[in-house]
C-alpha cells in the first residue's frame, strides 16, 4: 500500500519498473541514472576547454575505445553471442574511411554514416553462418577471423586500396571554418586539431552511445535480452530469432566499425599490424571488466584498456633498472585483470557498483 | 609435378606440427568441453623454456636433454594451471572460460617477451636442415615427422593399454560414474592437462627451427590446429591427427597452387567455418545430440 502513496511523489515517467522503487538515499534509481548521464555527458562537454594537445587526444581515445567496447557488450551482453574477432570489424570500418578518403575524396566526416552501412553488413552477413554455431564454436570461427584478418589486409590483391603492410596515410582532418569562427568568437583562439578531433569523436560517440540506450531500453533490446536469456522461450513468444541474432551481430559491428572509422581519423594513419587479435583482446577487457552487460561498464572499458598500457610505462619507468621489455607488462596485466574479474567480480565494474548501490539502497 | 610431390611432402611435415596441437585441443575439449586458446601460447611459451635450457647464456644443455626437461616442466606447468586456475571455474558459464583462456593468451604472450625479450631468435634441431631427399624434403622436416608418429604411437599406446590410460577416458566419458567406480576426476583432469601442454610443448620445438622463435609464433600454428580438429572431428583424437596433417598438406596446395601464400590463414579461416556448418562433427567425430 505504502508504494501506491508515495508513487505520487514521483514523476510518472520513472513508475513503470520494478527499479523505480529502489532509493539511494533517498533518491530513485532511475533517476540517480539519468543525473549520472547528464553529468557525464557535461564532462565530455567541458573537457576539451579544459585540456588540449595529447591530453584531449586521449580522452577521445577513451571515447573511440568506448564504442568499440559498446559494440562487444551489445553483442554478449545483451544478446549472449560471444566474439573474439572484433578486431576485424574495427579493421572494416577503418579501412572504410580510410579508402573512400583517398581513393573517393570524401571529407573525413562524411565517411563515418557510409562505413557504418558497411560494418553492418559486413557483421550481418557475418551472423547468418553464426546463426548455426553456438557459444564455444561462435568463439572459435571468430577467433579464426581476428587471426586472419591482418594477413588479408596485407594481400597484394587488394593492396592498391588498402596500402598493404605499408598501410595508408591519412589527411588531417581541420576544424571547419565556421566551428572555428565561433571558437574564436567566445574565447579569441584559434581551435587546435586535437580539440576538433576530440569534439568530433564526442559528438559520433554521444550520438551512438544515446542510440545504444534507446535500443537496450527498447522493445527490440527486450528481445535481444530475451533471446539470451531463453532462446527458446524468446522463439515461442513469437521471436524471430534468427533475424535478430544477425542484425544484433550487425549493430554490433557497427558501432566497433564505427570506432575503427574514428580511430582512423584521429590517427590520421593505418596499417595492418593495429588490427591483430591483440585488438580483440583488448575490446574483450574492456567488456569483461567494464562489466559486459551494462552500457555504463563501457565507459569504463574504455577507460580502462587506455590507461593500462599507460599505467604498465609508469611502472616499468619506476623499475627502470629491473625491467628490460616494459611492452611486455600490459598484457600480463591485463590477463591478470581478466582473471581476477572472472573470479572476483564476474559482472564486472559495473556490477560492483550495482551492489553497492543494493547495499546502500531501501526499498519502497 | 615435383613441386607438387616437394609441396606434399613439406606439407606432410607441417601437417605433423599442426597434428600435435590438435590433439592437444582435442584432449582438453574431451576433459572440459571447451576450446584452449591458449594451447598455442603455451607451447610458445615451453619452446622458449627449451630455448633456455639448450642457450649458451642459459644452462646450455644439449638438445635432448633439454628436450626431455622441458617436456617435464610443460606437464607440470599444464597440470598446475588446471589445477590452480581452471579447478575453482569448473562451474563458471562458457564466457568465464573462454575470458580465462584468453587471459592465459594475453599473459604467455606478454610474458615470453617480457623475460625473453621480442626479438627473433634461431632455435636449434638436432637434425640439420640438408637435405634428405634432394629436392624434396629436408632432414629436420623428416625428423618433425618422425618425433611425431613416435609421440602419437606413445599416446596412443598410454590410452590403451595403460590403468591410468583407462582412467583417463573414463573420467572424461562420463565424470559422475567414474567417480563413483573410485576414478579421481580432478586429478584426471590435471593429468590431462599436463599431457596436452606436453604435446603442445613438443610442438612448439618441433616447429621453432622453421619459423624462428618470436612470441607470435604459434598463433597462425594454433589456428591450423584448430582448423585440424575441426576437420577431424572434435570428439576424436584419431580424426584430430588425421585433420592435422590434411589441413598442413592442404595449406601448401591451396598456397601454391591456388591463392597464393598472402591467404594461408583465410584459408583455414573458411575451412574452420564450413566445417563447423556443413559436417559439425568431422570426418571421424561423433555426432552429438542435445536433449532440449
Amino acid at each position: 500500500m505504502a508504494s501506491t502513496q508515495t508513487s505520487g511523489t514521483v514523476p510518472a515517467f520513472l513508475n513503470q519498473n520494478p527499479k523505480d522503487r529502489i532509493f539511494v538515499l533517498g533518491v530513485p534509481l532511475p533517476l540517480l541514472e539519468r543525473v549520472g548521464l547528464y553529468a557525464l555527458l557535461a564532462a565530455v562537454v567541458v573537457l576539451p576547454m579544459v585540456y588540449d594537445g595529447y591530453d584531449i587526444y586521449e580522452f577521445g581515445k577513451i571515447l573511440m575505445y568506448m564504442l568499440a567496447v559498446l559494440g562487444l557488450n551489445l553483442l554478449t551482453g545483451f544478446n549472449g553471442q560471444f566474439s573474439l574477432g572484433h578486431s576485424a570489424f574495427f579493421a572494416v570500418g577503418a579501412y572504410s574511411t580510410a579508402i573512400m578518403m583517398e581513393q573517393l575524396g570524401m571529407p573525413y566526416w562524411t565517411t563515418i554514416i557510409p562505413a557504418a552501412i558497411v560494418c553492418f553488413v559486413a557483421g550481418f552477413l557475418f551472423g547468418l553462418p553464426a546463426l548455426r554455431l553456438d557459444g564455444l564454436f561462435l568463439a572459435l570461427a571468430t577467433f579464426a577471423l581476428a587471426i586472419a584478418t591482418p594477413q588479408l589486409l596485407k594481400y597484394d590483391g587488394i593492396a592498391h586500396l588498402t596500402g598493404g603492410v605499408q598501410g595508408i596515410v591519412l589527411d588531417t582532418p581541420y576544424p571547419p571554418v565556421w566551428v572555428d569562427s565561433i571558437v574564436q568568437s567566445i574565447t579569441g583562439e584559434e581551435l587546435s586539431v586535437d580539440r576538433w578531433k576530440y569534439m568530433f569523436t564526442a559528438f559520433v560517440a554521444v550520438i551512438m552511445f544515446a542510440g545504444a540506450w534507446n535500443l537496450v531500453h527498447s522493445r527490440t533490446g527486450r528481445a535481444l535480452i530475451a533471446i539470451r536469456d531463453n532462446p527458446l522461450s524468446a522463439k515461442t513468444m513469437g521471436i524471430n530469432t534468427s533475424i535478430f541474432k544477425s542484425a544484433a551481430f550487425g549493430v554490433s559491428a557497427m558501432y566497433t566499425g564505427v570506432a575503427g572509422s574514428l580511430f582512423a581519423i584521429m590517427d590520421e594513419y593505418l596499417a595492418p599490424e593495429s588490427f591483430t587479435f591483440a585488438e580483440a583482446i583488448k575490446f574483450l577487457v574492456g567488456g569483461v571488466v567494464g562489466g559486459i552487460a551494462s552500457l555504463f561498464g563501457a565507459i569504463f572499458g574504455g577507460w580502462f584498456v587506455l590507461e593500462i598500457p599507460n599505467f604498465a610505462d609508469l611502472v616499468a619507468t619506476s623499475l627502470e633498472n629491473y625491467i628490460n621489455n616494459p611492452q611486455g607488462l600490459t598484457g600480463l596485466i591485463y590477463g591478470l585483470f581478466l582473471i581476477f574479474t572472472v573470479y572476483v567480480m564476474p559482472m564486472g565494474a559495473a556490477g560492483l557498483a550495482q551492489i553497492l548501490v543494493h547495499r546502500i539502497s531501501t526499498k519502497r | 609435378m615435383d613441386l607438387f610431390i616437394e609441396q606434399t611432402v613439406s606439407g606432410l611435415a607441417t601437417g605433423a606440427i599442426y597434428a600435435c596441437l590438435a590433439l592437444a585441443v582435442v584432449m582438453i575439449y574431451q576433459a572440459i568441453d571447451h576450446f584452449n586458446f591458449a594451447q598455442g601460447e603455451m607451447a610458445m611459451f615451453s619452446t622458449y623454456i627449451a630455448w633456455y635450457l639448450m642457450d649458451d647464456a642459459g644452462l646450455g644443455l644439449p638438445f635432448w636433454v633439454a628436450f626431455v626437461v622441458c617436456i617435464v616442466i610443460s606437464f607440470i606447468g599444464g597440470a598446475a594451471i588446471e589445477r590452480i586456475v581452471f579447478a575453482p571455474i569448473s562451474d563458471a558459464p562458457v564466457l568465464s572460460h573462454i575470458i580465462v583462456f584468453i587471459a592465459l593468451f594475453s599473459m604467455f604472450n606478454s610474458l615470453a617477451g617480457f623475460l625473453f625479450d621480442f626479438t627473433p631468435k634461431n632455435f636449434e634441431t638436432p637434425f640439420g636442415h640438408t637435405p634428405f631427399i634432394e629436392g624434396v624434403i629436408s632432414s629436420h622436416r623428416v625428423g618433425m615427422i618422425a618425433v611425431t608418429l613416435v609421440m602419437l604411437g606413445m599416446i596412443y599406446a598410454f590410452f590403451r593399454f595403460t590403468p591410468i590410460g583407462l582412467a583417463m577416458r573414463a573420467a572424461a566419458a562420463a565424470p559422475e560414474s567414474a567417480r563413483l567406480v573410485g576414478v579421481r576426476v580432478g586429478f584426471m583432469l590435471a593429468l590431462g592437462w599436463g599431457l596436452a601442454a606436453s604435446v603442445g610443448a613438443v610442438a612448439g620445438m618441433l616447429i621453432a627451427p622453421i619459423t624462428f622463435l618470436t612470441p607470435d609464433m604459434m598463433l597462425g600454428t594454433l589456428l591450423y590446429g584448430f582448423a585440424g580438429a575441426v576437420v577431424g572431428g572434435l570428439t576424436s583424437p584419431l580424426g584430430a591427427v588425421i585433420g592435422g596433417f590434411m589441413v598442413g598438406i592442404l595449406e601448401n596446395w591451396m598456397g601454391t597452387f591456388v591463392v597464393g601464400s598472402q591467404l594461408k590463414l583465410t584459408v583455414a579461416l573458411v575451412l574452420i567455418i564450413v566445417v563447423l556448418l556443413v559436417k559439425p562433427a568431422g570426418l571421424l567425430g561423433r555426432v552429438v545430440v542435445k536433449r532440449v
